[in-house]
C-alpha cells in the first residue's frame, strides 16, 4: 500500500496486492488501511483522498480463512464491526474521498468503493463489479449491503446481491454505483482531484440529515411487492439448504428500515450467523479450501516436473469425443478428432461448430476465438493423422473389445513416450490395459456429460499406469481448465459407483411403494439437481442393466450380485413389462410429451402399489445420503479412494452431491463417524446389507479417529 | 346461571366492487359510521347502554387506522360514553369480533355490545399493513408462506377438484345470490346514501345477472405466474407428495375484492328486555383453530368440529351452513372434511364468490345471512365458518328462539 500526498494537498493511496499469497493477503490489507487511515485522521491541511483501486481480484475475495476460523458469536460479531469500523472511520474523515477505479472490484475492495464519496472509473471493457461471496456461502458483511442499497436502491440491488451478478461499467454506471467514467489514469487522477476541490462539503448521502432511500426503502409500496416474492423465488432455487441468500434478503429489508448505524448492526448479527452455521462451513471447507488444495496438485505425483502437452487425439466424435475435443482445443491444444469413417468425424466438427456458434450468440466468446479453435481442430478418419500426439484418449462406445481394437490400431501411429488415455465410466482400465502393449502409459480419464459444462474428470489409475503417465493427464486436466480427482482403478470407479447407489435407492423406494412424486421431491430436498428416478431417465434404464451384467462379469464377489436386490424388479418392470428405458426413448418413469413439462407416468403407481405406510422425507433424503456415503466409505477401504478432498470435490462437482453438506466425506464427518456407524448399523437391519457399515469405520472407530482427514 | 348471549339484530352494507364501485368514495370510518346510526335508529338505541365496540378489521392502517371502531362510533354521534376497538384475525376478523361479544356476555362482565367489521378493499388494499407475514423474509422463509391463492391451488391438487367442478360451484353462488336478490332474501342489507340523503348502493354490486360456465371457463387461472415464480416450489416443500400444483382457481371462482360493512348487536336477556329489544338468536358455541400455515384454508373443518363438540351437537343437527366461499376449493375441502355430500343447505343465498369477501366484515355479513334465511324458512340451527389466513379457521353456531 501506498501513501503519497501532493501540493494541493490531496493524499493518495494505493491499494494493490503485493503478495499472492491468500493466506495472510487480507489481513494484511486491512492492517496496512488501519495505518494509513491513522495516518489520514492525523493531516492537518489536507482537502481529499483519493483511493486508487488497481487490479484487485486476488486481493479482494473476503478475509475467509480468519472469518472461518471464528467459532464464538461474540467474537464473530466483534471482530466484524471491528473491520467495519476501518470502513466508518473514512466515511468519518472530514475530507472527500474518492475511488480511482482501474481494475475489477470484488468483495472487500468493493466495500472499500462504496465507503468512498465518489466512485471514478476508468471505462474499459474488461472491468467488472461484483459481490460474490454468495457464491461461497457468505454475504457482503462489512456494509456493503446496508451502502449498497442506499445508494443504487433495493431493486437493483437484489439480484446483484443475491445471484453475485457481475456489473459492466455502463451497468455501473446507469445503477449509480459508479458517478464518472474516466478515458485513462491521468484522466481519472485529475477528475478526481477537480472533484474534491469542488466538492469540499461533502457527506455520505445516508449521514445527512434528509436522507431519503433512492427509490423508496421496503417499505415502498413497488418494492414491498417485488420483496414479497423472493423469500419463494430463493427457496425455488435453493431449497432452504443455502443460507447465505436467506441472509441477505433479511438485511436487505430489515436495513432498510432504520437508520445507518443500526443497519449495520443488523447486517453484523445476520452475518454472524450465517458465519456460524455449518452449511456455511461445509461450502467454505469444499469450494474454498479443498477445491484449492485439489487444483493445486494434490492428487499430483509431486516429484515428476510440469509436462507439456500441444497436440492431443481424440478417436471417437460421438457424445463425449466431440465434447473433449471443443474442450482441448478452447484450451489452445492442436486436436485431432478421429472417427471410424470421415462423415462421422465431420459430424463431431458441425457439433462442435454448433457449440461454438451457441456461444457467439451469447457473445461468451469472439468470432476470432472460434477461427482460433476450430482452426486447431482437424477431424479425419486416418489413425494415421494421430502422429505426433502427446495424448490420445479414446471416447468410443462402451465396449471393451471395441476399445480394445481402437488401443491396438492407434498405438500403431503414435510415439513411445505418448499416453494414451480411455474415457469410460464403466470398464476397469487395467483390463482395457492388457490391449496395450505399454500398460504403464495407459490411464483413464473419465469425462462427464456434456463435457463442456462438467467441471470434474476422474483420473483413474490402472495396475501398471507410470506416475509419468499420471502427471501428464493430471496436468492436461488442468490445463483444459477442469478439476482432477485421482482414483484407482476399481469396477464403476469412484463416481459412478457411489452415484449408482442414488438412482438405486429411488427404486428401492419405488418398490416399496413410495409415490414416486415423494421420492423426486425427496431427492431434491436432500440437494440433488434432480431426483433419482428423472436421473435413470437421463442416463437410461437399460445403462442401469448393463451395469449390472457387467458386474456380475467383473466380479463374483460384489455385494450386489449375489441376491436379488428391491431394485432388480423396477429394472425389469420397466425394461421388460412397460419397456419405458428413458429420456432418450421418450418415455421411462417421466412421460415426455411435446412442447410440454414431463411428468411422471401414471402407469408406475398402478403396478408398484402405494404403501399405506410410506417413507417420510426425512427417511428417503437419510436413505439417499447413508447408501452413498457407505459405499464410499467401501471406496476408502479398497483404496479407490486415497484423499477426503478428492471424494468430496468428486462428489460435488462428479454428480451433484449437495454442496452444502460440504461433499460425501464431510456429511460422514458432521454426522460423527459413531453416530453414523450406529445409525447405518439400524438401517442396515430395516432396509438390507447395503446399509452395513464396512469394517473399515470399525478400524477407525477403534482407533479413536474422530473424522476423515 | 349462565348468561346466554343473544343475537339482537345483524346488519349489513351492500357491497360495492373494487373498481368503479359505488362505495369506493365513501371514508371506511364514514360507512362504518352510516351503518352505526342506522342501528341506532332502527331500535332507538340508547347508545350509552352500549358497554363496548368490537370492529374486525383485516387493513388497520390508513383510512382504517386508529381503532375505527371508536372513531366510527363517536363520528355516528354515539354517547361518549361508548367504548371502542378494532381487532385483526384476519378473514374471520368479524365473526370473532361476534365471538368476543358473546363470551363478554357471557361472562356476565358485560351486557351490550356492538360487534361487526369493516374492509374498504378499494381504498385500503390488501397488503398495505406490510404485515411480517408476507413482508418480512425471515419469518415469510419460516412459514413457507405462500399467498392464499396457491393455498387454494394446493387443495385442488391434494384433493383432485377439477376446474369444471370449481366453476359450477362458482355458477351456483352467482346464480343463488341473483336469484335472492330478485326475491329480496337479504333482510340485513340495509343502503347506504351520501351526506345529502342520495343514494350510493342498495344491492351487492359484484353479482353477475348473466354468468355462464362457458364464460367461467374462459378466465384465466390466477395464480400460475406467481408459482411459477416459486411459491408453487415454496408450498411443495411442505408437500412432497404434490407433483404439481394445478393452477385452477381464477377470479371467477374465487371470493370477489369489495368494499362492505356489517354490525351484529349482542346482549344479555336483561339488557335487551331493559331496552325492548326482540331476541332473534342464541350464540351457542364459538371455536377457532389452527391448522397448517402453507396451506392456509383448511381451518373451517376443524373449527366447526370444535364448535359442535362445545355445543355437544352433531353436523346433522345443523339446518343451515354459511362456509365462506374465499376460493371455491375451500368449501368443497370442508364438505369433504364433514362428510356433506349436498350443497342443498349450504351457502342457499349464494356467498363471497358472487358477492365479494371485504375480509373484516365477512364473518358478521355471514351471520346475519344466515339468520335472515333461518328465519325466513322457520329453521333453528345454523352454522357459520370461515377459513382464516395463517391456517386458522373460525366457527359459530347459533340457535334460533
Amino acid at each position: 500500500m501506498k501513501y503519497k500526498k501532493d501540493a494541493d494537498n490531496i493524499a493518495s493511496i494505493s491499494l494493490k496486492p503485493e503478495s499472492q499469497n491468500y493466506d495472510s493477503l487480507n489481513q494484511n490489507y486491512v492492517n496496512a488501511l488501519l495505518k494509513n487511515i491513522d495516518k489520514l485522521e492525523n493531516e492537518t491541511e489536507l482537502i481529499g483522498v483519493v483511493i486508487r483501486l488497481t487490479e484487485s481480484s486476488s486481493l479482494a475475495k473476503y478475509d475467509i480463512e480468519k472469518l472461518f476460523d471464528i467459532g464464538k458469536p461474540d467474537l464473530c460479531f466483534k471482530y466484524i464491526e471491528a473491520q467495519k469500523l476501518c470502513l466508518r472511520r473514512i466515511e468519518n474523515l472530514k475530507v472527500p474521498v474518492v475511488a480511482a477505479i482501474s481494475g475489477s472490484l470484488v468483495g472487500l475492495s468493493m466495500e472499500l468503493a462504496l465507503a468512498c464519496n465518489y466512485r471514478i472509473a476508468i471505462e474499459k471493457e474488461d472491468i467488472s463489479f461484483e459481490f460474490s461471496g454468495v457464491k461461497y456461502g457468505i454475504m457482503p458483511g462489512y456494509g456493503g449491503i446496508i451502502r449498497l442499497t442506499r445508494t443504487i436502491g433495493i431493486e437493483k440491488s437484489l439480484n446483484f446481491l443475491l445471484n453475485g451478478d457481475q456489473f459492466n461499467v455502463e451497468e455501473s454506471m446507469n445503477s449509480g454505483f459508479l458517478n464518472e467514467l474516466s478515458s485513462s489514469n491521468d484522466d481519472m487522477i485529475a477528475k478526481s482531484i477537480q472533484w474534491i476541490k469542488s466538492n469540499q462539503d461533502i457527506e455520505q448521502p445516508w449521514d445527512c440529515k434528509n436522507f431519503t432511500f433512492p427509490h423508496g426503502n421496503a417499505h415502498n409500496s413497488h418494492n414491498a411487492s417485488l420483496i414479497s416474492l423472493y423469500p419463494a423465488k430463493i427457496r425455488k432455487k435453493t431449497r432452504g439448504n443455502f443460507p447465505a441468500p436467506e441472509a441477505i434478503l433479511s438485511v436487505i429489508v430489515e436495513g432498510s428500515l432504520v437508520d445507518f448505524e443500526t443497519a449495520s448492526r443488523i447486517e453484523s448479527r445476520f452475518y454472524t450467523e450465517l458465519l456460524l452455521n455449518k452449511t456455511t462451513k461445509n461450502i467454505i471447507n469444499a469450494n474454498w479450501f479443498q477445491l484449492r488444495k485439489v487444483k493445486s496438485g494434490l492428487s499430483r505425483p509431486k516429484k515428476i516436473p510440469h509436462t507439456t502437452i500441444t497436440k492431443v487425439g481424440v478417436i471417437g466424435a460421438g457424445l463425449m469425443g466431440h465434447g473433449i475435443a471443443y474442450v482441448s482445443a478452447k484450451a489452445g491444444l492442436e486436436v485431432v478428432l478421429i472417427d471410424s469413417d470421415q462423415s462421422k468425424a465431420d459430424k463431431g466438427l458441425e457439433k462442435i461448430k454448433k457449440i461454438l456458434l451457441a456461444d457467439v450468440k451469447k457473445q461468451i466468446i469472439s468470432d476470432g476465438a472460434v477461427k482460433g479453435i476450430l482452426n486447431r481442430i482437424t477431424a479425419s478418419h486416418k489413425y494415421s493423422q494421430l502422429n505426433g500426439c502427446d495424448l490420445v484418449i479414446e471416447a468410443v462406445y462402451e465396449d471393451r473389445n471395441l476399445k480394445g481394437r481402437v488401443t491396438i490400431e492407434a498405438e500403431k501411429n503414435i510415439l513411445n513416450e505418448r499416453v494414451f488415455a480411455s474415457n469410460t465410466s464403466t470398464i476397469p482400465i487395467t483390463v482395457l490395459a492388457e490391449k496395450s502393449n505399454k500398460p504403464e502409459n495407459f490411464i483413464g480419464l473419465h469425462f462427464f456429460s456434456p463435457v463442456n459444462r462438467m467441471q470434474l474428470i476422474e483420473i483413474i489409475k490402472a495396475k501398471k499406469t507410470s506416475s509419468h503417465t499420471l502427471a501428464k493427464a493430471f496436468d492436461y486436466a488442468l490445463k483444459i481448465g477442469k478439476i482432477p480427482i485421482v482414483i484407482n482403478d476399481n469396477r464403476g470407479f469412484y463416481t459412478t459407483r457411489v452415484f449408482e447407489r442414488y438412482a438405486k435407492e429411488g427404486m428401492a423406494l419405488l418398490n416399496e411403494g413410495n409415490h414416486p412424486a415423494s421420492i423426486e421431491s425427496a431427492g431434491k430436498a436432500a440437494g440433488f439437481p434432480v431426483g433419482p428416478l428423472a436421473v435413470i431417465d437421463e442416463i437410461s434404464i437399460q445403462l442401469l442393466a448393463d451395469i449390472r451384467e457387467q458386474s456380475s462379469e467383473d466380479l463374483n464377489s460384489q455385494r450386489d450380485s449375489k441376491s436379488a436386490k428391491p431394485w432388480d424388479d423396477v429394472i425389469d418392470y420397466m425394461l421388460k413389462v412397460a419397456k419405458r428405458t428413458g429420456r432418450a426413448a421418450g418415455k421411462g418413469f417421466y412421460e415426455y410429451p411435446e412442447n410440454n413439462e414431463k411428468y411422471i407416468w401414471p402407469g408406475i403407481v398402478k403396478h408398484f402399489h402405494l404403501s399405506q405406510k410410506p417413507s417420510t422425507q426425512e427417511q428417503m433424503v437419510e436413505r439417499f445420503y447413508f447408501s452413498q456415503s457407505i459405499e464410499a466409505i467401501r471406496c476408502f477401504e479398497e483404496k479407490v479412494l486415497e484423499s477426503v478432498a478428492d471424494a468430496n470435490i468428486g462428489s460435488i462437482y462428479g454428480w451433484g452431491f449437495p454442496l452444502f453438506s460440504g461433499g460425501i466425506i464431510q456429511y460422514i464427518n458432521n454426522y460423527g463417524l459413531e453416530k453414523f456407524r450406529d445409525r447405518a448399523n439400524i438401517l442396515c437391519s430395516n432396509h438390507g446389507e447395503r446399509f452395513c457399515p464396512p469394517k473399515f469405520l470399525d478400524t477407525m472407530i477403534e482407533n479413536e479417529e474422530i473424522s476423515f482427514k | 346461571m349462565m348468561n346466554e348471549a343473544y343475537i339482537y339484530d345483524s346488519i349489513r352494507t351492500p357491497r360495492g366492487k373494487r373498481k368503479n364501485g359505488s362505495l369506493n368514495e365513501i371514508t371506511p370510518t364514514d360507512l362504518l359510521s352510516k351503518l352505526m346510526l342506522f342501528l341506532s335508529e332502527k331500535h332507538d338505541l340508547d347508545t350509552s347502554q352500549i358497554d363496548d365496540v368490537i370492529i374486525g378489521c383485516v387493513m388497520p392502517v390508513g383510512d382504517q387506522g386508529a381503532n375505527i371502531g371508536k372513531t366510527a362510533a363517536q363520528y355516528a354521534g354515539w354517547d361518549i360514553d361508548v367504548p371502542g376497538m378494532q381487532i385483526n384475525r384476519c378473514c374471520g376478523s368479524g365473526l370473532e369480533a361476534i365471538n368476543i361479544a358473546a363470551m363478554k356476555v357471557r361472562s356476565g362482565w358485560e351486557d351490550l355490545i356492538i360487534a361487526g367489521g369493516i374492509e374498504s378493499m378499494s381504498r385500503v388494499p390488501m397488503g398495505s399493513d406490510l404485515g411480517s407475514m408476507a413482508f418480512e423474509p425471515k419469518i415469510s422463509l419460516n412459514n413457507n408462506y405462500v399467498p392464499q391463492g396457491i393455498g387454494a391451488d394446493l387443495i385442488a391438487s391434494i384433493d383432485g377438484y377439477s376446474r369444471n367442478e370449481l366453476d359450477e360451484l362458482a355458477l351456483q353462488s352467482q346464480k343463488r345470490a341473483f336469484d335472492a336478490h330478485m326475491k329480496k332474501k337479504f333482510k340485513s342489507m340495509v343502503p347506504i346514501y351520501d351526506q345529502n340523503g342520495i343514494l350510493l348502493l342498495d344491492k351487492d354490486e359484484h353479482v353477475r345477472k348473466d354468468c355462464s360456465l362457458e364464460d367461467l371457463s374462459k378466465l384465466n387461472p390466477a395464480f400460475t405466474k406467481i408459482g411459477e415464480m416459486g411459491f408453487d416450489a415454496f408450498a411443495k416443500e411442505k408437500y412432497p407428495e404434490v407433483e404439481n400444483i394445478n393452477h385452477v382457481h381464477t377470479a371467477g371462482n374465487s371470493s370477489g375484492i369489495v368494499d362492505g360493512a356489517s354490525l351484529t348487536l349482542i346482549g344479555s336477556k336483561m339488557s335487551g328486555e331493559k331496552l325492548n329489544l326482540n331476541p332473534r338468536a342464541i350464540i351457542r358455541s364459538v371455536a377457532t383453530c389452527s391448522t397448517d400455515p402453507t396451506i392456509m384454508l383448511t381451518g373451517p373443518a376443524p373449527a366447526t368440529i370444535k364448535a359442535l363438540n362445545i355445543a355437544k351437537m352433531n353436523i346433522s343437527d345443523i339446518d343451515l351452513i354459511e362456509v365462506n366461499e374465499a376460493f371455491a376449493a375451500v368449501v368443497l375441502r370442508f364438505m369433504k372434511e364433514m362428510n356433506l355430500n349436498s350443497m342443498d343447505n349450504i351457502n342457499v343465498n349464494g356467498g363471497s364468490i358472487a358477492m365479494g369477501h371485504p375480509l373484516g366484515a365477512t364473518g358478521s355479513i355471514l351471520l346475519g345471512t344466515l339468520l335472515d334465511e333461518l328465519e325466513r324458512r322457520d329453521q333453528t340451527v345454523g352454522l357459520v365458518t370461515l377459513c382464516v389466513a395463517g391456517g386458522m379457521g373460525i366457527a359459530t353456531i347459533i340457535e334460533r328462539i
